[in-house]
């Protein structure tokens, strides 16, 4: 009950209905891969194999690893709103098993139906023993819920999630060099839940255990001081006094830097800034046919150097939301605040640029793409994304991960209309070089329309200052809205 | 120092502030008085242009706060937590306030020095981030960095809540020496009657978003206070 009221009176529900129609359709969309993923895993596999439940089994042990690895990293329990339920006349055991069963039909859980439903459906429609399927299945959830209840207990462990990625990358590897071969064992482990049909009561089993084991735990720690207490990290005070000679800019730069450094939510972006670094191999590998195009290799190069400059700045100003009543009556010119956000877009544009010379192994055609889009981002995104910042007014809880992956709330109209020159504009300019003159002419447009955003910087920053003044009372109002 | 002209803000057709014509003198120390809803942080929040007001406006010392920015270097306010950034250390927060306020780190660490006793060993080498500080501590944080840099007009809103006995103690000399200071107006809020009359020379009482009372402080104005808030 007390979970509705959350839901529907957060700031996000009243979203215009225009854009919860577009998410609707975001939401379908993602179900219908998934499920078209579930059911092509069948028939894409039974060209090259004989029984794909086989292969799907030998495989299954990466997939539930990956999964608790997910878990650990991003699912959280929310302990928090529970403490105003201790001193309600609730039994205790009725608030535990409340939290708990929130977890249930968390977003982590449920995805899975999505792919796990379809296949077996498959499976039955092509001749496979009925029952062993459904009990197939069935273990599957447990064992999914096995995860559920290893993440709640393993929580408070933040580095554990490094470990079991370490982990699962070593088993990779020695599997690909051929020396260890974790699957021939875990594979029959898994396909066992098929073939036997009383081996469905092994997950089972562990699941109740799991289940007391997390219901103890939880009761035991219901208390302000022990489980439901916030924790408290160490402080060192930091001058970062060679900053100093950059005025006030360098101000604001040193409380930059903390800001990434000290916040759970900005660490997550900077996490997410070097996956995009990565992204660029999806292009330029021979893998994906689709993306096999001159524009598209564009698109990912600005996609490479622009990683940090796009999760960090479309947050600008939101990052500082929780004071920005101090920022808007201390001694601080606009103009000052965002040169010093501009700063560190190009600084961390500039440093992911370099780090991506590894992409020189797809040739330096490639490499000269990203420095394009290097130039690009610097010269004309940084802009972009400041601007469409000025009507982003999403209030941030820095201390939390939560929404770090694109927040529904901070979409509307006016930033997704700046979002389109900022990927669109250098893969028209590059596929009209590339087309009409040569591909280095293609490198030489998108360069120089950075170069051209560059020189009008000032002039631009005229425009987004007066726009930021313009928001300024609607953005403090909305700030004041806590995110829920 | 400050003039409020005609000044109003409306909430769908609600008027929650209504000043027609106030004067706060220079070096005056001005008490504002109120229940729940009074307004008061609305009328602060407007002088510091936080909101934008539905008529009339302010001039602080010559500006007007809502057209021009030139009121930031000589104001300095503490409205509540939003006004800490939870992830500095207390010493940073200072010292990017003084940077801010063109005040360089031995100005500041001078000023901490003098402030030592209000601070009572709970504030500084703490190993703590503000946001860890409990309300009374991240107050006493968000009040001594108003003093930084000299400001003319400090605006302090509900001071005193939070704070335990022997803080209110020592901050109502903090705030009395202020007041001493003629080049420095001084404003506070709050809903202890008592505490408003000790530090301020002039008290303004508001209900439902108008003024009701202004009389300078005497060894009357409690008692009358007391009887006007007593019903």
């Amino acid at each position: 009950m007390l979970e509705w009221k959350a839901f529907f009176r957060s700031a996000s529900f009243a979203k215009n209905l225009a854009l919860k129609i577009l998410m609707g359709f975001g939401v379908i969309y993602f179900a219908v891969m998934f499920v078209g993923l579930g059911v092509l895993a069948y028939y894409g596999l039974k060209d090259s194999f004989p029984d794909p439940l086989v292969i799907i089994n030998k495989y299954l042990i990466y997939y539930f690893v990956f999964d608790l690895v997910f878990r650990l990293a991003l699912q959280k329990m929310p302990v928090m709103n529970i403490r105003p339920l201790l001193t309600l006349p609730i039994k205790s055991a009725t608030i535990v098993n409340f939290s708990l069963g929130k977890t249930y039909l968390s977003f982590f859980n449920t995805l899975h139906a999505f792919i796990f439903l379809p296949f077996a459906i498959v499976l039955i429609l092509n001749g496979y023993d009925v029952v062993s399927v459904i009990l197939w299945l069935f273990s599957i959830v447990f064992l999914l819920y096995i995860n559920n209840f290893l993440n709640i207990l393993l929580n408070n462990k933040d580095k554990l999630f490094i470990l079991f990625l370490a982990i699962t990358a070593l088993f990779g590897a020695s599997q690909y060099y051929e020396i260890f071969d974790v699957t021939l064992y875990t594979g029959p482990f898994y396909q066992s839940f098929f073939d036997i049909k009383w081996m469905i009561a092994v997950p089972l089993i562990v699941l109740v255990i799991l289940y007391f084991v997390t219901f103890n735990y939880f009761k035991s720690n219901l208390y302000l001081d022990a489980g439901l207490a916030s924790k408290h990290d160490i402080a060192k005070t930091e001058n970062y006094a060679w900053l100093n000679q950059y005025g006030v800019m360098g101000t604001f730069l040193k409380n930059d830097i903390k800001l990434i450094k000290r916040n759970k939510r900005s660490k997550t972006t900077v996490f997410m800034s070097v996956m995009f670094l990565f992204y660029g191999l999806l292009f330029y590998g021979t893998g994906i046919e689709a993306y096999n195009s001159p524009a598209m290799h564009m698109f990912a190069g600005v996609f490479v150097s622009g990683g940090f400059l796009i999760t960090f700045g479309q947050f600008v100003p939101s990052w500082d939301s929780s004071y920005y009543g101090l920022m808007m009556t201390q001694n601080i010119s606009y103009r000052d605040y965002l040169n010093s956000k501009w700063w560190l877009m190009v600084i961390g544009t500039a440093v992911t640029a370099v780090v991506a010379s590894f992409y020189l192994y797809f040739g330096i055609h490639i490499y000269m793409m990203i420095l394009a889009g290097a130039i690009y981002n610097i010269g004309v995104n940084s802009l972009l994304v400041l601007l469409g910042g000025a009507y982003t007014k999403t209030p941030i809880d820095l201390t939390s991960t939560k929404g770090a992956f694109g927040d529904k709330k901070a979409f509307n109209i006016k930033t997704m209309l700046i979002s389109i020159p900022q990927l669109g504009g250098p893969m028209a300019f590059y596929a009209l070089g590339h087309y009409l003159i040569s591909p280095n002419a293609g490198l030489l447009f998108v360069a120089l329309a950075g170069i051209l955003g560059l020189a009008f910087k000032n002039k631009a920053f005229d425009l987004i200052v007066k726009i930021y003044k313009n928001e300024k009372y609607a953005a403090l109002d909305s700030y004041k809205q806590k995110s829920a | 120092m400050i003039k409020v002209n005609n000044l109003s803000k409306t909430y769908n057709g609600t008027t929650v502030l209504k000043i027609n014509d106030l004067e706060i003198p220079k070096g005056e120390s001005f008490g504002l008085v109120g229940n729940n809803g009074a307004g008061k942080t609305t009328f602060f929040s407007l002088l510091l242009d936080l909101i934008q007001p539905s008529s009339g406006e302010i001039i602080n010392n010559g500006v007007q706060v809502n057209t021009s920015e030139d009121w930031k270097p000589f104001t300095a306010s503490f409205i509540d937590e939003s006004f800490l950034i939870g992830y500095l250390t207390p010493e940073e927060y200072f010292y990017f306030i003084g940077d801010l306020r063109g005040q360089n780190k031995a100005d500041i660490d001078v000023l901490l020095l003098k402030h030592t006793e209000f601070f009572n060993g709970e504030i500084l080498n703490n190993k703590k981030y503000l946001r860890d500080l409990s309300k009374g501590n991240q107050k006493k944080v968000g009040i001594i960095a108003t003093l930084i840099g000299n400001p003319q007009v400090v605006i302090l809103d509900e001071p005193f809540a939070n704070l335990d006995p022997t803080t209110q103690f020592r901050l109502k000399k903090i705030i009395k020496d202020l007041a001493d200071d003629p080049n420095v107006t001084v404003l506070v809020s709050s809903h202890d009657l008592q505490h408003t009359v000790e530090v301020s020379n002039r008290i303004v009482a508001m209900h439902k978003g108008e003024v009701v009372k202004d009389i300078k402080t005497s060894a009357e104005t409690l008692r009358e206070l007391e009887e006007f808030f007593a019903v």
